[in-house]
């Protein structure tokens, strides 16, 4: 407390001097402070600590681990899978969204609130819907229990909400003269909307995207009723990570989050420059 | 330098004061849980929420039960142990099998003489049974029935679920029991894999997919089919010949209250073993008498199987089997579940 003090109640003479080298005034600083320790809190110290654990095992005994045929497996189709629903969310992400704030139908309102009903759902609820919709019960007779395709339905349904939400408020104060005037001098709809109205989109879609390609690979509790967690076929990774814990081998588990970890990263890294590119370009 | 000084102070305050608050936060209840001694903290494995709740509404009606208030923690046998070993307050660990509760002997919780007294650590008993569709149309009597083509098979995965590791290890355990070598033994259980439809992550969600539609048997245990059927559950359940006498260990944490110690004499008790016996665990003393509604046969509840296999004679007691079948390299299990993902 005395530490506050401190700072906040500096002698007048001094804050004068002092304020026109400061970066940030003592309100920021303080804002500052409490979202490092709470992000630290939160996230850092934890991530850290999955990677000191998987360090454990030494660079042999990693590999070992993160090369197994069952572990590799489950981590290529988690990744796969992942990068395939993301792919679908872009598109179909965008295409919602676009539905959503453009166009006028009879229940528009009522599409709006669903889409964040996966959000909403406890996983392994969605499991059960899931289940009930493709399982062998299937009304819709969609046979995809314990197949690949359960992964994709499942992880398609977890993550819908991410690109929607995040292109939708964009879009919504995306100025329509722009598209009029890019009309008005001869641009047809498709490259009104590919030069003028997608720079403006792409940095939500890869905000979207990334958010959706990381819940993806992490996901656990709706797919594993659908899926079977059947061995190199429908196993994905974070299965694995409960194996490894399961038999007490702390350290392989954290391995395996680590890897996923890493390629979480890598692809939220990879989809920021992107994004960039794109954005420079279009402008 | 001075640029970012005042910053990086109010950091370092927000840190002292934002680390003091967690900890004042959590020394408090510590500190007064300590203190009463009229509390038993029951952890136990999930199926256990249910069944207990009868045993402790019994014991409450003794002398030593009265005032006696409970806590009670239900989830999977290994996340249970997991948890205790993490700082949830303990006093009597219920937990699925053996390993689990070796888990906290390992760090030192619950004393290494847990399995001394004269019912060997284990509270509650059941077999590994096959549920299978009302009516059982497809004929499901045997193991050997289960290796049939088209017949699919349900059960939880042995490498996320440690109740699991039971039901694979009846499989396996039942050409043993028929004279049959390892080698015999790993051909059925390859057979066997090749027909599981589905492993789902626990006992639960095995039952859900089960329910869901999926498989024509699910591999399960005599008390949850029991308790399921009781509850309207629209299935039939098999006890086969060969089966596996599933023991469900019970341990005293090393700082036990005195109820908690009262509490499992009473679980061990004529009265506390019919409690369990009517919710399907067969007793530990088989001349117990119920009725059990949900039963195949509630007059009968608990037949005895032409073979009844045990862990420690069959298959050298957990740590050995453990060791055997569900390393995670070696394992005799491990490795047959990898190699089913290949054909």
């Amino acid at each position: 407390m005395a530490t506050i003090d401190v700072v906040a109640v500096p002698g007048p003479a001094r804050a004068r001097r002092a304020r026109g080298r400061r970066a940030l005034g003592a309100g920021s600083g303080l804002g500052l402070g409490i979202s490092v320790v709470w992000l630290s809190l939160l996230v850092l110290i934890p991530l850290v600590a999955v990677l000191i654990s998987a360090a454990g095992l030494g660079p042999s005994g990693f590999w070992s681990v993160v090369t197994g045929p069952q572990t590799l497996a489950a981590l290529r189709i988690t990744v796969l899978e992942s990068v395939a629903v993301t792919a679908l969310n872009i598109v179909m992400g965008t295409a919602l969204a676009w539905v959503l704030v453009r166009d006028r139908f009879w229940g528009k309102r009522l599409l709006d609130i669903v889409i964040d009903v996966p959000f909403a759902l406890p996983t392994i609820v969605a499991g059960l819907v899931l289940l009930s919709l493709y399982g062998p019960k299937s009304p819709l007779g969609l046979h995809a229990a314990n197949t690949r395709y359960a992964v994709f339905l499942a992880l398609a349904f977890v993550t819908l909400p991410f690109v929607v939400r995040t292109v939708q408020p964009v879009l919504e104060t995306l100025e329509r003269d722009v598209e009029e005037a890019a009309a008005s001098l001869g641009a047809s709809r498709l490259t009104t909307f590919r030069r003028v109205v997608l720079p403006s989109l792409v940095p939500a879609i890869a905000a979207g995207a990334a958010l959706s390609f990381a819940r993806a690979i992490s996901e656990y509790g709706s797919l594993v009723l659908l899926s079977g967690n059947l061995p190199m076929r429908t196993e994905v990774a974070s299965v694995r990570v409960l194996t490894y814990i399961e038999n007490g081998n702390k350290a392989a588990a954290s391995a395996v989050a680590a890897i996923l970890l890493l390629v979480a990263l890598a692809v939220i890294v990879g989809l920021d420059i992107t994004q960039r590119r794109l954005a420079r370009r279009g402008s | 330098m001075t640029n970012t000084f005042p910053a990086t102070w109010v950091g370092a305050a927000a840190l002292a004061v934002s680390l003091a608050a967690t900890t004042a936060a959590c020394s408090d209840p510590a500190s007064s849980a300590s203190g009463s001694g009229q509390k038993v903290s029951v952890v136990g494995f999930s199926v256990l929420k249910t069944a207990n709740k009868k045993v402790i509404e019994d014991f409450s009606k003794t002398s030593a039960g009265k005032g006696v208030s409970f806590s009670q923690a239900y989830g999977a046998s290994g996340d249970q142990a997991r948890a205790v070993i993490a700082g949830l307050k303990a006093d009597e660990t219920h937990l699925s099998l053996e390993p689990d509760i070796t888990k906290l002997t390992d760090a030192k919780l619950v004393p290494t003489t847990w399995k001394n007294g004269p019912n060997k650590g284990i509270l509650t008993q059941s077999v590994v049974v096959m549920v299978v569709r009302k009516g059982n149309p497809k004929g499901i009597k045997s193991w050997d029935d289960l290796i049939k083509p088209g017949v699919k098979i349900v059960t939880p995965n042995p490498g996320s679920s440690g109740s699991a590791k039971w039901n694979i290890l009846a499989a396996y355990g039942h050409v043993l029991a028929q004279g049959g070598d390892d080698a015999a033994a790993q051909a059925y259980l390859k057979k066997f894999l090749a027909n599981v439809a589905t492993l789902p992550g626990s006992g639960k969600e095995a039952t859900t997919a089960f329910q869901g539609g999926t498989g024509d048997v699910l591999l399960s245990y005599e008390n949850e089919a029991i308790e399921a059927r009781a509850a309207g559950g629209d299935f039939d359940y098999v006890v086969p010949d060969q089966t596996l006498l599933i023991q469900n260990p019970v341990a005293l944490t090393s700082t036990a209250s005195k109820p908690a110690k009262a509490f499992l004499d009473f679980q061990l008790s004529a009265k506390g073993q019919t409690d369990y016996a009517v919710q399907g665990f067969r007793p530990l003393d088989s001349s117990l008498k119920v009725s059990v509604p949900g039963a195949n046969d509630p007059s009968n509840p608990f037949p005895t199987p032409a073979t009844l296999m045990t862990i420690d004679k069959d298959f050298g007691g957990w740590s050995v089997a453990n060791k055997k079948y569900f390393d995670d390299k070696a394992g005799i299990v491990t490795k047959l579940l990898a190699a089913s993902g290949k054909s």
